[in-house]
C-alpha cells in the first residue's frame, strides 16, 4: 500500500493550483493538501511541499477556463477564499471531475456531491461578501481618508475590490480585515493591498479617535434616523437578528451607542 | 448646517415617511462614468435593518409633513396635531451625499405631504434630485413620489433624474378610497402613473433608434396598498395587483398591513393587531404570479376569496388540484416543476441540470435542498419509496402542520381549533 502524501503549499490561490498541477504531474494518488502552517507531521505519510511558480498556476487555470463557465470559475475561487478546512480537497476532486473527458460545459452535476459542496460552499462566501458590501461603514478621519476596520467569517476583501472602487471613485477609502491583518485601500487610482507594523489596537473604536466633530455628528444622525425608521408595533427581534447577525454589531454605527 | 436642528428635522420626517414600505434599491443600473460618486446595480444592497426587520437600503424621508389633504389612513394628514418639520432642498442634498459617502445607504427615497399644491411639491422634489445629479454627480439610486395630480411635464422631468417612481394608491378598491380620502379622485393617483409608463415606452422605441437618447426613470415604477384598512378580500387586493402589474408595467406593488395610528370611526380600532400574517401571505401569492407562472385566478376566485392563513398559497393550490399531482420530478418541465409545493426556483434550476446526468432519488433532493416534508405528497423520483396511502387534502395538510414549526403559529392556533 502506497503511504498517503500530504501536499503543502504557501496559502495562496496560484499556490493551490501549482498543488493541482503538482499532483497531475507526479501522479500523486489521493493527496491531502494543506497549507504550510498547518502541516502536522503523522506517522506514515509523505509530505510534499510544492513551490508556487506562476507558469504552472496559469496552465492550470488556463486549462480550467477551457471546460467551465465564468460562474463555475468564480465559485472555484470563492470556496477557495472560504478557508474552510478541507476546502483544497473538494476543490481537487471537483477540478479532478472536470478535467474529466465526459465533463459537459452546458450544465452543472448537482446530483454530485463534491460539486453540489462547492456550489454551496461558494454561495456561503458570496453571501458574506454581499454582507460586507451592505455592513462596512466608513468614518472620515481628520486625514480625509473614509476608514472601515471589518472582521469577515471568510477572506472576502479581494471579491470586493470593484464594488468599492467603482462606487467611491472620488475619495481615499481604507478597508482593513482586522483578523486577517491586511486593508485594501484606495488612492484615487488604483487599490492596493496594505499591511501595518503595529496591528494590535486597530479596530472601529480606534479609527473613531482620529475623526473630527463633524463625523461624530453624522455619526449621531445616521443613529437617529435609524432609530426613526423603526415601526414599533412591527418589532420582530428574531428576523431582525437573523438579517444582521449580532456578530455583524461592531461594525455597525446604528448599532453601537455613541 | 446646525446639528440640533437637522436632529430634530430627521426624528420628524423619517418617521413620517416609515410608512412606505418600499425600500428597494434593486432593479435599474447606473454606473459610475466620469469619477463621481456612486453607482447603482441591478440588485441592490441592504446597508441595515430595523428592528421590526425590515431593510434600510435608502434615506427614506419626507421633505416635508404640512399637508393639505385629510386622508384617514395616514399620519400626517391635516386635521391630526402633531409637530410638523420641513427640510431645505440643500440640507437633504447633504444629509445623502454624507450619509452615502460612509457607506450607510444605496440612495435617497424622497417623499412629501402636499404643500400648496400637487404642482408646487412635485417640483421641490425634483430639484433635489437635480441637484444631486448635476451639481453633485451623484449616480446612487433616486426613488422620487410621484405626487397625485401632478402635470405630465413635471412627470416627464422627474424621470430623468429619479431611477424609480412610484404614486401609492394606498386603497386597493374605488370605494374604500372614496371612504377615507374624500378630498383624493381615483384619478389623480392614476395620471402621473400613466405619463410614467408612457414615457417608459417611448424612451424605450426611441432607444432602438437613438442610442444617447436621455434614461427614462430606469427601476420604473411602483406602488402600494394598506392591508386590512377597510374589508377587502385577499381577492380584491391581488385582482387590483394584477391590474397595476399588466396596465400599468409596475416593477412592484408592495402590500403594507395597516397599523393604526389614528382613532378613526371609519377605521379598525386603536389596538387592532398588524396583519402581518396575512400580509406575508399576499407578498407569497405576488411571488407565484410573478415568478412562478401561477395566474391569478388559480389561487383566488369566487369559491376561494381569502388566503388560507395557516398553509402557504402554493401547497393550497396544491391541495385544491391533488389530481395533477403526484410528479414525476425526473421527467416532469420546468413550469410544472415551479408548482409543486416545497420545491423553489433555485431547486428546479438545480434538478433540471441535475437529472441530465443520472436519475434523481430522495437523498439528491434532499441535499439540493427541497423542503421535503412538504414536497414529499407530492412527487415520485427514482425510488420505490414514496407516499401513497391516505392522499385526501386534509389529511396531508394536518400532516404537514404537525410536522412543520412555524414561528406563525401563535397566529393560527385559535383559527385550527374551531376545525378540531
Amino acid at each position: 500500500m502506497n503511504p498517503q502524501t500530504i501536499v503543502l503549499y504557501d496559502g495562496s490561490f496560484d499556490g493551490f493550483l501549482c498543488c493541482v498541477f503538482e499532483v497531475y504531474a507526479k501522479r500523486i494518488t489521493a493527496p491531502i493538501i494543506r497549507k504550510t502552517h498547518q502541516s502536522n507531521n503523522q506517522l506514515f505519510t509523505v509530505t510534499e511541499q510544492i513551490l508556487t511558480k506562476e507558469n504552472k498556476a496559469q496552465r492550470v487555470w488556463k486549462a480550467l477556463k477551457n471546460k467551465t463557465t465564468k460562474t463555475e470559475q468564480n465559485n472555484i475561487f470563492k470556496a477557495f477564499l472560504s478557508e474552510i478546512k478541507g476546502v483544497e480537497n473538494t476543490l481537487l476532486n471537483y477540478i479532478c471531475h472536470v478535467f474529466n473527458s465526459d465533463y459537459s460545459k452546458k450544465s452543472i452535476d448537482f446530483s454530485n456531491k463534491d460539486i453540489l459542496k462547492i456550489s454551496q460552499v461558494a454561495k456561503m462566501v458570496g453571501r458574506e461578501k454581499h454582507r460586507m458590501e451592505a455592513f462596512v461603514r466608513f468614518q472620515l478621519t481628520q486625514d480625509n481618508i473614509y476608514i472601515s476596520t471589518v472582521a469577515p467569517d471568510f477572506n472576502v476583501l479581494p471579491l470586493i475590490i470593484h464594488h468599492f472602487k467603482d462606487r467611491y471613485a472620488d475619495q481615499k477609502w481604507l478597508i482593513y480585515d482586522t483578523k486577517r491583518k491586511y486593508g485594501i485601500y484606495y488612492n484615487l487610482n488604483r487599490v492596493d493591498i496594505i499591511t501595518f507594523e503595529n496591528t494590535a489596537a486597530i479596530d472601529q473604536q480606534m479609527v473613531k479617535n482620529k475623526c473630527g466633530d463633524e463625523e461624530i455628528d453624522f455619526q449621531k444622525l445616521w443613529s437617529t434616523y435609524y432609530k426613526s425608521v423603526t415601526i414599533k408595533s412591527r418589532k420582530n427581534d428574531r428576523l431582525h437578528r437573523q438579517h444582521i447577525p449580532k456578530r455583524y454589531w461592531k461594525y455597525l454605527t446604528e448599532k453601537y451607542t455613541i | 448646517m446646525s446639528f440640533e436642528r437637522i436632529n430634530e428635522k430627521l426624528t420628524i420626517l423619517a418617521d413620517a415617511a416609515k410608512y412606505d414600505v418600499s425600500c428597494a434599491s434593486s432593479g435599474g443600473k447606473r454606473a459610475n462614468p466620469n469619477k463621481g460618486l456612486g453607482n447603482t446595480t441591478a440588485m441592490g444592497i441592504c446597508h441595515s435593518y430595523t428592528e421590526d426587520g425590515r431593510c434600510v437600503s435608502l434615506l427614506k424621508i419626507l421633505l416635508t409633513n404640512h399637508c393639505i389633504y385629510d386622508c384617514a389612513y395616514c399620519i400626517t394628514r391635516k386635521s391630526n396635531d402633531i409637530k410638523r418639520a420641513a427640510f431645505k432642498i440643500q440640507e437633504v442634498v447633504d444629509l445623502t451625499m454624507n450619509f452615502y459617502r460612509r457607506n450607510y445607504i444605496e440612495g435617497l427615497f424622497l417623499s412629501s405631504g402636499i404643500f400648496k399644491n400637487s404642482d408646487y411639491t412635485m417640483e421641490r422634489l425634483i430639484s433635489v434630485a437635480k441637484k444631486l445629479r448635476l451639481e453633485e454627480n451623484f449616480n446612487g439610486y433616486i426613488h422620487l413620489k410621484s405626487i397625485p395630480g401632478a402635470s405630465d411635464e413635471l412627470m416627464r422631468q422627474a424621470g430623468l433624474y429619479a431611477d424609480r417612481l412610484s404614486v401609492n394608491i394606498e386603497i386597493p378598491t374605488i370605494s374604500g378610497l372614496k371612504l377615507l380620502a374624500p378630498d383624493k379622485k381615483h384619478d389623480d393617483f392614476i395620471k402621473p402613473m400613466k405619463k410614467v409608463r408612457n414615457e417608459i415606452i417611448q424612451y424605450k422605441n426611441e432607444r432602438k433608434i437613438i442610442k444617447n437618447t436621455p434614461r427614462y426613470a430606469p427601476a420604473g415604477q411602483s406602488t402600494q396598498m394598506i392591508i386590512g384598512a377597510t374589508g377587502e378580500t385577499d381577492r380584491d387586493i391581488m385582482y387590483s395587483a394584477t391590474y397595476y402589474y399588466k396596465k400599468y408595467n409596475m416593477r412592484r406593488v408592495y402590500y403594507s398591513g395597516y397599523i393604526p395610528v389614528l382613532e378613526d370611526n371609519r377605521l379598525p380600532a386603536l389596538e387592532t393587531e398588524v396583519p402581518i400574517l396575512r400580509e406575508n401571505r399576499l407578498y407569497q401569492t405576488d411571488w407565484l404570479l410573478r415568478f412562478y407562472g401561477f395566474s391569478v385566478a388559480e389561487l383566488l376566485n369566487d369559491s376561494h376569496k381569502n388566503l388560507d392563513l395557516d398553509i402557504d398559497p402554493k401547497l393550497s393550490w396544491a391541495l385544491r388540484n391533488l389530481h395533477l399531482f403526484p410528479v414525476d420530478v425526473n421527467k416532469a418541465d420546468k413550469r410544472l416543476l415551479a408548482r409543486i409545493p416545497g420545491i423553489g426556483i433555485q431547486s428546479v434550476y438545480k434538478i433540471i441540470q441535475a437529472r441530465i446526468y443520472r436519475n434523481l432519488d430522495w437523498t439528491h433532493l434532499k441535499a439540493i435542498g427541497i423542503a421535503l416534508n412538504r414536497a414529499q405528497y407530492f412527487i415520485t423520483c427514482s425510488s420505490k419509496d414514496f407516499y401513497k396511502k391516505d392522499l385526501t387534502p386534509l389529511s396531508i395538510k394536518n400532516k404537514i402542520l404537525k410536522s412543520s414549526n412555524t414561528k406563525y403559529k401563535k397566529h393560527f392556533n385559535q383559527q385550527l381549533s374551531l376545525f378540531s
